[in-house]
């Protein structure tokens, strides 16, 4: 610069800037703040680490049941079954604890697998339009009209006979490729969305200007910039991956016996629930209701916070 | 035209976009012609401005330019070259002569890119255009050019204030070392102080490093100051082109004229003399008047009609039925290089 006023003046200015901050660093920020935000990570957390490491809150095994020992109620901590037993004899807190795992595990795999497709083909359907979008939008369109239990019914009890083996992978693949089939319009359509008013700013014009190709701006600047509503929407759609996975465990055709999940808990234990054992139901049901309406507040408080609007 | 100087030649240019309506079977009503032949020449160091109001087609003319549209109709030529006959690498090189200055420094830089990302990614691009020194040096080097501080390559764009970020989007145009500019409204969403800065800026970059600009604008005060050619357009047409000072002293399209009372005069005194008010808005370009694109619209029209002139136009003015009729061409004024296209043009300036 010539002028050493001028860029005396320039220097000014952004030496007295705002501080490094970055958009997610900004959420974050926004987020700390919120007591309820704080109560939910921590409960989500709770069972996340519960589902990961389950020995270091049981000792016992879930699937080593004495029908002697049948329907013992809670002794809380000084006995040993601190949460009961149940109809056969097995010991209520192995059984949460290591039902956690199906739970959550189809929840993150279901949701993973849907925002993966959801992201691959919003940008491809919003990037280049033309036949591309209409192919995929209708595809969205042709399942987004198939009611979700009714698939999943059908679905499951076609292919129920099928035994894929006692692992934990197996025990959730089935169910968790029919909730992906069902689960991935939403995201693509936000997908969509985003990218068709990202991709017309000035410096997506800027980046083809230099001849930039076009994975490089679907990589490097439309997604990015895009994808930052379809986040907020995940911990809510986590939340009810695993609702949905209770009530098809209830109906049956979700995760099975001998396996455990909360869904089959709530199942078996409502059956006692007249019968004198109430907490059968309402120790998997409390799991599952913390569980949920945790996943749900952070993703409310997410999409606030990444709502540059409400800034 | 021969002359070697020329590094921009634009003839008959024009661009039209079809308008469909229907769901599933898209019909063509109509096509919206934002470009309608379009010639336009810019010289070796010089600068052409291109004024207009909104909707006159001037940034579409841009992106035809730069590449980002394609043209429905006649040719781009760089160094005599006809941009449309090129291969894939023939226009890959020619990226890195034509660049371009974007008008809303808030949209056109990427907010989840550093400065060093967003200035450098040409260097990414074009690994052959890297200067010896490395990408981060040439960096910085811009970072410098531009009066920017080179420590503040890791900042991102939501830090720097609006003349800033302008000044990033330049370095960036610049990273590839063009030869041609096309500043799209660069300076129009700036204020008025900083305006200054980043004409001068400008200015002085053509200077050290001998560019070309064609600086789009709807101000035409800095488009007299900084430019060396001026043409103004409307509906997507040229109407008046030639030197700034025949265009800006000699006025001859009364639309020009309108356009020059519209600028504000500082000088209270005179505030009589802004007597031209143009009725309306533009025209859509999806249905142009018939003949002269501006006659709807034009003050001077009613005062040469004929009294027994039997056209009149909807706000019941009387005008030559020429005007209605016949499409005026650009034609030379009492200069040959100046050019302006109205069936009355040499009245305007007595008037």
């Amino acid at each position: 610069m010539s002028d050493p006023s001028v860029s005396a003046l320039i220097a000014e200015e952004t030496e007295g800037g705002a501080p490094q901050r970055s958009f997610w660093s900004d959420a974050f920020r926004t987020l700390r703040r919120r007591p309820t935000v704080i109560a939910a990570a921590v409960i989500a957390l709770f069972f996340l680490f519960m589902a990961t490491f389950p020995w270091v809150f049981t000792d016992k095994d879930p699937q080593r049941c004495d029908i002697a020992d049948s329907r013992i109620p809670p002794q809380w901590f000084g006995g040993e079954h601190p949460f009961g037993t149940n109809v056969h004899g097995c010991d209520v807190l192995a059984e949460l604890v290591y039902g956690s795992r199906p739970s959550l595990l189809l929840a993150f795999l279901v949701v993973g697998a849907s925002v993966l497709i959801g992201i691959v083909l919003g940008t491809l359907s919003g990037y280049y339009l033309g036949i591309v979008d209409a192919v995929i939008s209708r595809t969205v369109e042709v399942f987004l009209v198939v009611p979700l239990l009714l698939a999943a019914l059908l679905l499951l009890s076609l292919f129920r006979t099928v035994d894929l083996g006692d692992g934990l992978l197996a025990t959730i693949i089935q169910p968790a490729i029919v909730l992906t089939m069902f689960g991935w319009m939403g995201y693509t359509r936000y997908v969509r969305a985003s990218v068709l008013e990202t991709k017309n700013l000035d410096y997506v014009t800027a980046a083809r200007v230099l001849g930039a190709s076009d994975a490089r701006i679907m990589f490097r600047h439309v997604l990015p910039n895009a994808i930052g509503t379809v986040t907020a929407l995940v911990p809510t759609a986590i939340a009810a991956v695993i609702g949905t996975e209770a009530v098809l465990a209830f109906l049956g055709i979700g995760v099975r016996p001998p396996a455990v999940s909360w869904g089959i808990m709530i199942t078996e234990g409502s059956e006692w629930f007249t019968g004198g054992s109430q907490y059968l139901l309402l120790f998997p049901l409390g799991c599952l209701l913390a569980t949920v309406l945790a996943f749900v507040v952070l993703g409310d408080n997410l999409r606030d916070a990444l709502d540059p609007k409400l800034r | 035209m021969t002359d070697t100087d020329v590094v921009l030649e634009v003839r008959d240019l024009a661009k039209s976009y079809p308008v469909r309506r229907g769901v599933v079977f898209k019909r063509e009503v109509g096509t919206v012609r934002a470009v309608d032949g379009v010639s336009l020449t810019l010289r070796r160091g010089k600068t052409l401005g291109l004024v207009g109001e909104s909707g006159s087609g001037k940034s579409t003319l841009a992106k035809l330019l730069v590449g980002v549209e394609k043209p429905t109709r006649g040719q781009i030529l760089v160094d005599g070259v006809d941009v449309s006959e090129l291969g894939r690498a023939d226009r890959r090189r020619l990226r890195s002569t034509l660049q371009m200055v974007f008008q809303d420094p808030y949209t056109s830089l990427n907010p989840r890119m550093s400065v060093g990302e967003i200035v450098g990614e040409a260097y990414a691009i074009h690994p052959d255009v890297t200067p010896p020194g490395g990408r981060d040096k040439a960096v910085r080097e811009l970072l410098d050019r531009v009066g920017l501080n080179p420590d503040h390559v890791n900042r991102y764009p939501h830090q720097f204030s609006g003349g800033q970020r302008q000044r990033i989007g330049i370095a960036r145009a610049l990273a590839v070392r063009p030869r041609i500019l096309i500043c799209d409204e660069p300076v129009s969403a700036l204020d008025v102080s900083i305006q200054g800065q980043v004409v001068n800026l400008l200015e002085e970059l053509q200077d050290d490093l001998g560019l070309s600009y064609l600086f789009i604008a709807h101000d035409l005060s800095v488009v007299r100051h900084i430019a060396d050619e001026v043409a103004v357009m409307y509906l997507g047409r040229i109407v008046e082109a030639g030197g700034d000072a025949e265009v800006y002293d000699r006025t001859s399209h009364p639309y020009t004229r309108a356009l020059m009372s519209a600028v504000p005069v500082p000088d209270p005194t005179r505030r009589e003399d802004r007597a031209i008010v143009l009725e309306g808005d533009m025209p859509s370009p999806s249905d142009p008047p018939s003949g002269c694109h501006f006659h709807t619209r034009c003050w001077l029209a009613p005062t040469v009609a004929d009294p027994s002139s039997g056209e009149t136009r909807p706000d019941g003015a009387r005008i030559p039925s020429v005007c209605r009729h016949d499409s005026p061409k650009l034609a030379p004024q009492e200069s040959p290089d100046h050019l302006a296209a109205c069936h009355f043009a040499l009245d305007a300036p007595r008037r």
